[in-house]
């Protein structure tokens, strides 16, 4: 039987019949995103499927097409810093590139986005700074958090970017509030909240469904299926055959999107905007991509899944994707890459070294905002460790 | 006896008594096939297979209100978490459900469980993945509390927990993972809870802590020992049910005492510690009792600021001096 609900915008999910689904663990298999109810614009033959292709303009791709390259190469930038004790953690996204540019990309400005942990490519793509970012990742005086936070977990409320947090999918509902805050307000925005399979176990994430759903918010839900939870393959973090079918049982329009074909990416996440901006609030979005990586630098993925895997997951490169189609036109040619990671690498370079140079936060500003305004006790403590000893403890 | 890291004392305990009862069993996330986010529990999914060794979900109130359940049928489960930190997800189960089934069931129910997983500060993982919690858990009654320093202890009490029927939370810290000492091979040997050990002997000053905090207060008692200054070290280990006797015993003999743990000091256990020596011996107290603990913010990332609240052997010695006024 099929639940009373419309899926129209995509036909899909509304079957619960298991002969109708695919094979629980497909999401892990680079070939189902070749099931017929993920959407794809990006086709063999270097053409577009014209009745989902969103019309991205060709500087724009192409601009999309930088940022994913650049994205990659900070990424190994980080990675090897972090290897070689500088700075203290990296969380990268090699190989889901699409799935977070295509997805940020598909957001109007005033649109908010919170992120995961796996999203820099968001933030930068709005234009956070790089400095911004390396100082950061190295918690000096300059680091917008002072210091505070661990690696990667920024902040940019001048983009639209909520705090990255570490404990999983505490961001889900703080989304869902913002959205459906910001709908109370009248603010006309939609608000992009990004996740990974793992995070559809917390809590937070069938809260966050389920408020989003009665209450219609204006939230686009992003879950970047990456087959992986650390160590974890989807297969024993779900008994469902999809994620998409969540949302479903919600009542939110879901769909699933080949993760690493930027355009398709950008097309769903276009719909789901327009959706929240016609005030029919939210969409699920699974994108089925793969962590070609470790979890971060503080994993070695050999150690619990075969390197072979890989292989068939390398053929869906989104980046090599987009250079087959751009090439074609004459949008990409052998030169683009080298002039890409030339300008980046010249940026990279002098920023890395104004970051490294740039000294610790004061001592003085550990005590700022804990509170609004520093009581006593904290003001009593700051001057304390400034003097050193105090006589009565702490 | 046998040397070992303080991490295969654990792991030895959970085997030993896997083995000895089969209704014990451990689950968390990445406990099996990644043999724990720690490697704590190198081997075990090998030795017990999947139905004892559980690779959880993401979802830490989820799998403890499952073991919660799964505890109250007669099963005797050992819950993992990656931190403590991510117990906070789960504090509702622990604080609602584990702690007062047996009290709002009029003992019908019981939770036999342990709950284990590093705590306190790590080095440079920031605001959210600091915390010592077993402030907020030592506060519930219900709930016992232990934090192990030793190899040793961590076996016997782990084992005590896991044989004890109340639930009993289980500090461990990632910073005392590789440490080695010399542990019992006999499985029957147990280390009580709520019972304090005086591991060096002194007439000047009690040092009270638990857990890292031990082998800090050693480094400060032998720099200490170089200025003329005998100082008692405890270490506390269980922190509910708590040795007051050993406690009031040592500050009857010293006459002052500095608590030195992690996590922040309003309304810490050292807290708690400074009330009950006051009350119970007041007469013997020369000096205020004072506490060395984390500074009263959230955990920064920058190595150089977080130096500065973590305490160190730096703050122990300044407030020994205190109350030995001697600064
Ligand atoms: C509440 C909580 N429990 C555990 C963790 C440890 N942890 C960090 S990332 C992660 C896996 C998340 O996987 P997924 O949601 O698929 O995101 P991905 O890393 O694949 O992008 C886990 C278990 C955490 N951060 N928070
Ligand atoms: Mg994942």
């Amino acid at each position: 039987m099929r639940p009373a609900i419309d899926t129209s915008a995509y036909g899909i999910h509304a079957s619960s019949t298991a002969s109708e689904r695919p094979a629980p663990s497909a999401a892990r298999n680079p070939h189902d995103t070749e099931a017929p109810d993920v959407v794809k614009v990006l086709r063999e033959g270097d053409t577009l499927d014209p009745t989902t292709d969103p019309r991205v303009a060709p500087a724009d791709v192409l601009r999309l097409y930088t940022a994913m390259v650049r994205l990659r190469l900070i990424d190994e930038r980080l990675t090897a810093l972090q290897r070689q004790g500088r700075v203290g953690f990296h969380i990268g996204s090699l190989g889901e590139e699409a799935s977070i540019l295509g997805s940020a990309f598909a957001m109007r400005d005033k649109d908010w986005i919170f992120p995961c942990y796996r999203e820099l490519g968001a933030a930068l793509l709005r234009g956070m700074p790089l400095q911004r970012y390396l100082d950061h990742m190295f918690g000096n005086e300059n680091d917008p958090a002072k210091g505070r936070q661990m690696p990667d977990h920024y902040s940019w409320k001048a983009g639209h970017i909520a705090s990255v947090s570490s404990p999983i999918g505490t961001q889900i509902t703080q989304a869902v509030g913002f959205a459906w805050g910001a709908k109370i307000k009248r603010d006309e925005l939609a608000v992009l909240a990004y996740f990974g399979d793992g995070a559809t176990s917390s809590n937070e994430f069938h809260n966050g469904l389920n408020f989003a759903g009665v209450f219609k918010a204006p939230v686009v839900f992003l879950c970047r299926n990456n087959g992986w939870a650390i160590s974890v393959p989807t297969e024993r973090q779900t008994g469902s055959a999809t994620f998409a079918e969540k949302g479903i049982a919600y009542g939110i329009p879901s769909v699933r999107v080949d993760g690493n074909d930027i355009l398709a990416v950008i097309k769903v996440t276009q719909d789901a905007v327009a959706r929240a901006a016609r005030g029919e609030g939210p969409t699920l979005i699974e994108a089925l991509t793969y962590r070609m990586s470790g979890h971060s630098t503080s994993d070695d993925p050999r150690a619990y899944r075969p390197e072979a895997g890989l292989e068939a997951w390398k053929e869906l490169d989104p980046i090599a994707r987009l250079r087959r189609h751009l090439a074609p036109q004459k949008l990409w040619t052998e030169a683009t890459d080298a002039a890409i990671e030339a300008e980046l690498e010249a940026e990279l370079k002098a920023a890395i070294a104004v970051a490294e140079a740039t000294r610790a936060p004061s001592l003085d500003s550990m005590f700022d905002d804990v509170f609004a305004t520093p009581p006593w006790h904290l003001v009593e403590q700051r001057e304390a460790l400034k003097k050193g000893p105090r006589p009565k403890g702490h | 006896m046998t040397v070992m890291r303080y991490r295969e004392a654990i792991r030895a305990a959970m085997m030993e008594e896997m083995e000895r009862d089969s209704r014990v069993f451990l689950v968390g996330e990445e406990v099996g096939h990644y043999q724990g986010a720690y490697k704590v529990s190198e081997g075990m999914l090998e030795r017990f297979g999947e139905k004892r060794v559980l690779d959880a979900p993401i979802t830490e109130s989820g799998f403890t209100g499952i073991s919660i359940g799964a505890a109250m049928v007669g099963l005797r489960p050992i819950v993992e978490y990656m931190t403590w930190n991510f117990s906070a997800v789960a504090f509702d189960q622990i604080l609602n459900n584990a702690a007062k089934l047996r009290q709002m069931s009029g003992g019908q129910l019981t939770v036999p469980i342990v709950f284990r997983a590093p705590n306190a500060s790590a080095k440079q993982v920031g605001s959210q993945h600091s915390h010592a919690m077993e402030h907020f858990y030592a506060h519930i009654p219900g709930l016992k509390v232990l934090a192990p320093a030793t190899p040793a202890d961590a076996k016997g009490l782990l084992k005590t927990a896991i044989r004890d029927d109340n639930p009993v939370l289980f500090m461990e810290s990632e910073t005392l993972y590789n440490i080695k000492g010399e542990v019992s091979d006999d499985p029957d040997l147990l280390v009580p809870m709520g019972k304090a050990n005086i591991v060096r002997p002194g007439k000047d000053v009690s040092i009270i802590a638990w857990s890292r905090m031990v082998h800090v207060a050693l480094e400060a008692a032998t720099e200490l020992a170089k200025e003329g200054v005998e100082a008692e070290v405890i270490d506390v280990r269980s922190l509910r049910p708590l040795d007051e006797t050993t406690l009031v015993e040592s500050v009857t003999r010293t006459h002052r005492a500095v608590v030195a743990h992690e996590g922040w000091p309003y309304g810490g256990v050292g807290a708690e510690i400074a009330d009950r020596l006051q009350r119970l011996a007041f007469d013997e107290l020369d000096a205020p009792i004072l506490r060395a603990t984390t500074l009263d913010v959230p955990m920064p990332y920058n190595a150089k600021l977080e130096q500065h609240v973590i305490p160190g052997v730096a703050r122990v010695l300044e407030n020994v001096r205190a109350v030995l006024y001697r600064s």
